[in-house]
């Protein structure tokens, strides 16, 4: 994996990365920095990895259903309920329950998605839409409008506690990612998931079981986002059923994009997922510490997609057919 | 109507839900709760007509809600702040989504991306550049916006028929005929159908994608200076989530989200059953706002299960397809 990343394919997005931590080197000093305090490595850097370990959770979730050729829009609202279990149930039953009902139910939810998309033939962006609107109601039920919060100490730890200095939501990440990686590229899967997203027919044709294998990618991003629901609620120590994920599952896909896994499905990289989710993340600390306001983030959010997009696009590689195109 | 089924059921719902609240509360059928429920859905009403034509071209806008957003505070401002008359405006920011609408829909064509993603930049755009124009909510005190919030329409039974209701409605209307008997809504048609086979008809994919994204953007722009009248202010955070409402109101109205079938008097439809459900929760008093989303995923639900159920029936009854599972 590594040998493939450091050829040419994701070097952009390396370059990329770099560039955006250099920029944001020089609007603050003090970026690199690093310092131990109570156990526990702090610095902008950290904080890049830290805030964006939920983005990151969820990118790695959504990088296979997109692989597959599909969607998953409603991983925002499965963080809210997951965090809404979580925090309801910490207090009084303790972490193992709070975190098994919490993934759980990611399970259920990315089951009921896998259904509709493998099972009824329901289009992704569709069938994943009912859970959207539904589920943050859902949320809302469980915690009953109110701002849940807890003091469980383990699953406090879980959003701020840390492993060696490290933060412990960025050591969570690294360990689904190698899990991910291990189960997806150390065995046959990985192909298979891009094959269906190649060309399902002709999988199915081939042999390969592509019902099961997307509805198992579904099942894997609503896990995937319980447990970057469950981080997020640890690390306020409440949940809050309206914007908890709150946009979200835009941002993951657009750390999937940004990774240069394409939306058409057929191809995925794990890593550069992860990188796009560091990109994003890099970008809105970075605005941040510049000391614009973060209102601006949505308008470079969106100069970077199209950027990104329009270097994806298969028409773009022949600039002469695309001013011949928009000449007719 | 073209497509009656999936309307004939969307009305359906819509008057058995109408008189299930009205058993249980006795006050419900009024024209007072009915002009209400035309005048507090009339953005999305707009909104969502617009919503349809892009959905059944194939194609889909994420962007809706942000321009309404974009449009609530660039009307106020320019009212408030620059002194502008209030039609000048309006003509402007209607140019202003024209012109992003069309921007869209080129990218959309040219570069053969998936209107998800563009629209999606789209949606992070205007909303950015609403939040850089301004983060407070303007009041706007013009005395254009007391007159029209002051007309009404008054049928027998206490009801006010408000002017941005009037609008929605002169808005459906316009939309249904232009869907229904015009060349452009033909085209339309065919384009969710197949755009290859349209391609090779001779009908101009491109500039008819241009077209429908225009179209979708001047109606997110007129329900965002109907919002402004309806809340007599611009805010940037204002209709967040409108596109998935609108969504979902266009797909419970029995519009493919496919492409290829649907109408603008089912969206419409589709608007006053969620407007229902809300009246609903208002009357009842008890349960949470929440519900709203529930039932809304529900019926969002029934219908796609709906469609795909009778998409299967086609399939089986037309000629077989060459393909995964052969018998």
């Amino acid at each position: 994996m590594m040998s493939r990343l450091l050829q040419s394919r994701g070097l952009a997005q390396i370059i990329a990365l770099l560039v955006i931590l250099a920029v944001d080197r020089a609007v603050s000093p003090q970026f690199f920095d690093l310092r131990m305090q109570d156990g526990r490595l702090f610095g902008s850097l950290i904080d890049v990895l830290n805030r964006g370990a939920p983005v990151a959770l969820l990118a790695l979730g959504m990088v296979l259903v997109i692989a597959t050729r599909g969607i998953d829009l409603s991983v925002g609202a499965v963080m809210a309920i997951s965090g809404a279990i979580a925090a309801s149930l910490a207090d009084a039953h303790g972490l193992p329950l709070a975190l098994a009902a919490a993934l759980g139910a990611g399970l259920l939810c990315g089951l009921w998605n896998g259904f509709l998309v493998a099972v009824l033939g329901i289009q992704p962006i569709v069938a994943t839409l009912i859970l959207m609107v539904a589920g943050r109601g859902v949320a809302q039920l469980i915690t009953e409008g109110r701002i849940v919060t807890f003091t469980a100490p383990d699953l406090v730890w879980l959003g701020n506690g840390a492993v060696l200095g490290v933060p412990a939501p960025v050591v969570v990440v690294l360990g689904m990612l190698i899990v991910t990686g291990a189960v997806v590229r150390g065995s046959a899967l990985g192909l298979l998931i891009e094959a269906t997203g190649g060309n399902a027919r002709a999988s199915e044709l081939a042999g390969i079981g592509t019902r099961g294998m997307i509805l198992a990618v579904y099942v894997w991003c609503g896990l995937c986002a319980a447990l970057a629901g469950v981080i997020a609620a640890a690390d306020i120590m409440g949940a809050d059923a309206n914007n908890a994920g709150l946009w979200l599952e835009l941002d993951a896909i657009l750390a999937v994009v940004i990774g240069g896994t394409s939306l058409f499905g057929g191809r995925f990289s794990l890593v550069l997922a992860m990188v796009g989710a560091l990109i994003i993340q890099a970008m809105n600390t970075g605005i941040l510490l510049s000391g614009y306001p973060p209102e601006f983030n949505l308008v470079v959010k969106a100069a970077v997609v199209l950027v990104v997009l329009l270097l994806q696009s298969p028409r773009f590689a022949n600039v002469g057919v695309v001013l011949g195109r928009a000449r007719q | 109507m073209r497509r009656l089924p999936p309307v004939a059921i969307t009305a359906m719902v819509f008057v058995v839900g109408f008189a299930l609240c009205t058993v249980q509360f006795p006050n419900f059928a009024s024209t007072r709760v009915a002009a209400n429920l035309l005048t507090d859905n009339a953005f999305l009403g707009i909104v969502a007509a617009g919503m349809t034509f892009v959905i059944i071209s194939g194609g889909i806008d994420l962007s809706v809600g942000s321009v309404i957003g974009f449009t609530t505070v660039f009307v106020a401002l320019a009212i408030e702040r620059l002194g502008l008359p209030p039609l000048v405006a309006f003509a402007a920011i209607l140019l202003l989504c024209a012109a992003f609408g069309a921007a869209m829909g080129a990218v959309i064509h040219v570069f053969d991306m998936p209107p998800f993603i563009v629209t999606l930049a789209g949606m992070f755009l205007a909303r950015g550049a609403s939040f850089l124009m301004s983060t407070e909510s303007t009041p706007i005190s013009a005395p254009l916006y007391s007159t029209v919030s002051d007309f009404a329409v008054r049928p027998p039974g206490g009801g006010r028929l408000t002017a941005i209701a009037l609008i929605m409605l002169a808005v459906v209307a316009a939309g249904a005929v232009l869907l229904h008997f015009t060349r452009f809504g033909a085209n339309v048609y065919a384009l969710g159908g197949s755009r290859t086979t349209t391609a090779l008809m001779g009908i101009p994919v491109g500039s008819m994608t241009v077209r429908i994204y225009m179209l979708s953007s001047v109606l997110a722009g007129l329900a965002g200076i109907v919002f402004s009248f309806y809340t007599a202010a611009g805010y940037s955070l204002s209709a967040v989530g409108v596109e998935l409402d609108s969504i979902a109101a266009v797909v419970i109205g029995g519009t493919l989200l496919t492409g290829g079938q649907g109408s603008v008097v089912g969206t419409l439809l589709g608007v006053l059953i969620q407007g229902l459900i809300q009246t609903y929760i208002n009357f009842d008093g008890t349960l949470s706002s929440w519900w709203t989303k529930i039932v809304t995923g529900i019926l969002l639900f029934a219908f796609i299960a709906l469609q795909q159920a009778m998409l299967g029936i086609a399939r089986r009854a037309g000629p077989r397809k060459a393909g995964v599972h052969k018998s």
